[in-house]
């Protein structure tokens, strides 16, 4: 069973609260995920307002809550919203993203280190969300880090795991928990992690926009079950879209 | 600092594309400037739902299923330019107004009772008026009590726009109205407004200062509505490029009949500010998008998801005009009138979540008071 600073997991498919076309569904999906821990923003949250539209919705005796720190650009905005979170009633799990760049989100090595730093002094339970290299993933760690969650591509290109040399480094040399995190479009994609020895996934954007987010993440979780099986067994697309179908589809609203 | 092409040079580059320009750009992850200029082109006009599908699916994959919302509370319609286009020109006799603090105050506290958290804050352009000192005072009075606050007032100094950051605003806009400097000579009459080059320099300012975000835009219906668009990706690609720790958002401010009874020089049809905006999604898929309620009902519903990720509600441009219906002295007419409940209920019959807060106001804690702040958090 997956272990995290002591805290044992049944599911290694961790989810998430954005992006979904509403609370309700997102509930839904949530739960057909079998996930145990659920990452919530904290710009997009009120975490101590009962009749917040997500938090309203999220069973804290279901799901431990995972903060993230979305929108933070460097270490002092990282610590800020932290000690908000905390403040608030969001415990001590955070998972920490410094991106300074707002089109790509890929995150800052030096002030997410800092950070870390800051934030393990403080009593936080860090999860550390990483460009996928093995060094910085190694000072993490000994700069307190509970796990570490590198990226498998960028957030929301759906690419899957292109960075996967250097997760297979993080792997074999880590002693914390790996936590494939960002680009996972497809369950395939997470499969794909798994089998390789990942010690979780993270994935919210592909269930929350899918066609079906609730089977999504039927979907997903099944495919984190096989990869992590296959995994302890011993196992050694950019995609384009179609044209429409008529030269007018879905604009007959134009006057 | 940013130079923009001779407008014909802008249409030269458009008129020239052909349809194979227009499908390369179509199925490319990142088109060039070349491929966003075809398809601005005619050329590209047969194609437009082709452009749509692949605006949606970026818009979807980029932002999830999930609109922003905002209003827009009007400060002052004082303003000491002339342009020809605005209800708020110099030259129009409207029953002109400021807000007192307390004023702006409970117009804010009235959009907040309404559900909004995201607040745009415009005035017309006077100084005198409506300047550093009033906004920062504002913005300190208000931050603490909404996600994010944003500003569309006249152009700043970078170290007043990093005054206005410190004090809690996060982000900034500025249009250039257009890019065609004949025609923005012609319709800018008078006051400082009148100077091309000074207004064209401000989103650089904005970004120097800090700012989180930084809006453009040009007004559809003064210039060449295909050219507009492909210097509004020269700008933005110019921006990326020096300010790369900057958002940036466009709007589309199509003219409307204004106190002033202006027409637009050149209409531009709802076919046609379509394909300016899928053609910039598909270009630049990390933009935040506006569509306001200058546009009507009908038209907004039906772009729900198809490139746009930020909608006003509710809005009223003249100042006081939420605790005071029907004022008068509006900057212009709006097309879509209902509620946010009503917008919000129309986006949630396509699919989509209405989101009300995506920012916190922690985020606008940058000057002093954020150290006071933190004190009473530890202590």
């Amino acid at each position: 069973m997956l272990t995290i600073a002591g805290r044992k997991f049944r599911s290694r498919l961790f989810g998430g609260t954005g992006k979904f076309s509403s609370p309700e569904v997102m509930k839904e999906a949530l739960a057909a995920s079998g996930c145990e821990m659920v990452t919530v923003a904290l710009r997009r949250v009120d975490l101590n307002n009962p009749v917040d539209d997500i938090m309203r919705v999220l069973d804290r005796d279901r799901y431990l809550l995972l903060p993230n720190t979305s929108g933070a650009r460097d270490a002092s905005e990282a610590i800020r919203l932290a000690r908000l979170a905390r403040a608030s009633g969001g415990g001590e799990w955070l998972k920490l993203e410094v991106t300074p760049d707002p089109r790509t989100l890929l995150p800052d090595a030096i002030e997410t280190l800092k950070a870390t730093e800051e934030l393990v002094r403080e009593g936080f339970k860090v999860l550390p969300y990483i460009n996928a290299d093995p060094i910085l993933a190694l000072r993490l760690q000994d700069a307190g880090a509970v796990a570490v969650m590198p990226l498998g591509s960028p957030i929301g290109t759906n690419q899957g795991v292109l960075t996967r040399f250097q997760i297979e480094i993080i792997i074999a040399q880590a002693q914390v928990p790996v936590i494939v995190d960002a680009g996972l479009g497809a369950p395939s994609h997470v499969a794909e992690a798994m089998e390789m020895g990942a010690d979780a996934v993270l994935v919210n954007t592909a269930i929350a926009v899918a066609g079906d987010p609730v089977r999504m993440a039927r979907a997903f979780a099944l495919a984190v079950e096989a990869g992590r099986i296959a995994y302890e067994a011993g196992l050694g697309a950019v995609r384009k879209d179609a044209s429409p179908s008529s030269p007018e589809d879905g604009l007959g609203f134009l006057r | 600092m940013f130079m923009i092409p001779e407008f014909s040079a802008l249409q030269a580059a458009i008129s020239s594309a052909t349809e194979a320009e227009v499908l390369w750009a179509l199925s490319s992850d990142r088109p060039s400037l070349a491929g966003l200029a075809a398809l601005l082109s005619p050329v590209a006009e047969p194609h437009l739902a082709a452009m749509a599908k692949r605006s949606a699916a970026i818009t979807s994959k980029r932002f999830g299923r999930t609109m922003q919302m905002y209003a827009p509370v009007y400060l002052s319609s004082f303003c000491v330019n002339r342009c020809a286009y605005c209800g708020f020109s110099a030259g129009n006799t409207i029953d002109r107004r400021v807000l007192t603090f307390a004023e702006a105050e409970s117009e804010a506290m009235l959009l907040r009772q309404r559900g909004f958290s995201h607040l745009l804050l415009v005035s017309g352009e006077a100084p005198a008026k409506v300047g550093v000192d009033y906004l920062e005072e504002l913005t300190l009075r208000l931050r603490d009590r909404f996600a994010a606050l944003s500003i569309e007032v006249q152009p700043l100094a970078t170290e007043e726009y990093a005054r206005l950051f410190r004090a809690g605003i996060t982000s900034v806009a500025v249009y250039q109205e257009t890019y065609d400097r004949e025609v923005y000579k012609q319709v800018h009459l008078a006051g400082r407004k009148a100077d091309f080059d000074y207004r064209l320099e401000t989103p650089a300012r904005i970004a120097a200062a800090g700012m989180r975000e930084v809006g453009i835009g040009a007004l559809l219906g003064l210039a060449d509505w295909r050219a507009e668009g492909l210097a509004l990706g020269l700008h933005l690609a110019w921006l990326r490029k020096h300010y790369w720790r900057t958002g940036i958002t466009v709007s589309f401010p199509r003219l409307c009949p204004a106190e002033g009874a202006f027409k637009p020089l050149l209409p531009v049809s709802e076919r046609n500010l379509s394909q300016m905006i899928f053609a910039l999604r598909i270009f630049d898929p990390d933009l935040g998008l506006y569509l306001s309620t200058r546009e009507e009902a009908r038209y907004r519903d039906g772009m729900i998801g198809l490139g746009p990720n930020r909608y006003s509600a509710g809005s009223c441009t003249a100042p006081g005009g939420y605790g005071r219906p029907n004022p008068g002295g509006e900057q212009f007419e709006v097309g879509d009138s209902r509620s946010l409940a009503e917008v919000s209920a129309a986006i949630q019959a396509k699919g989509f979540d209405p989101v009300r807060k995506d920012w916190d106001a922690v985020f606008q804690a940058q000057g002093d008071r954020q150290q006071a702040a933190w004190m009473i958090h530890e202590s």
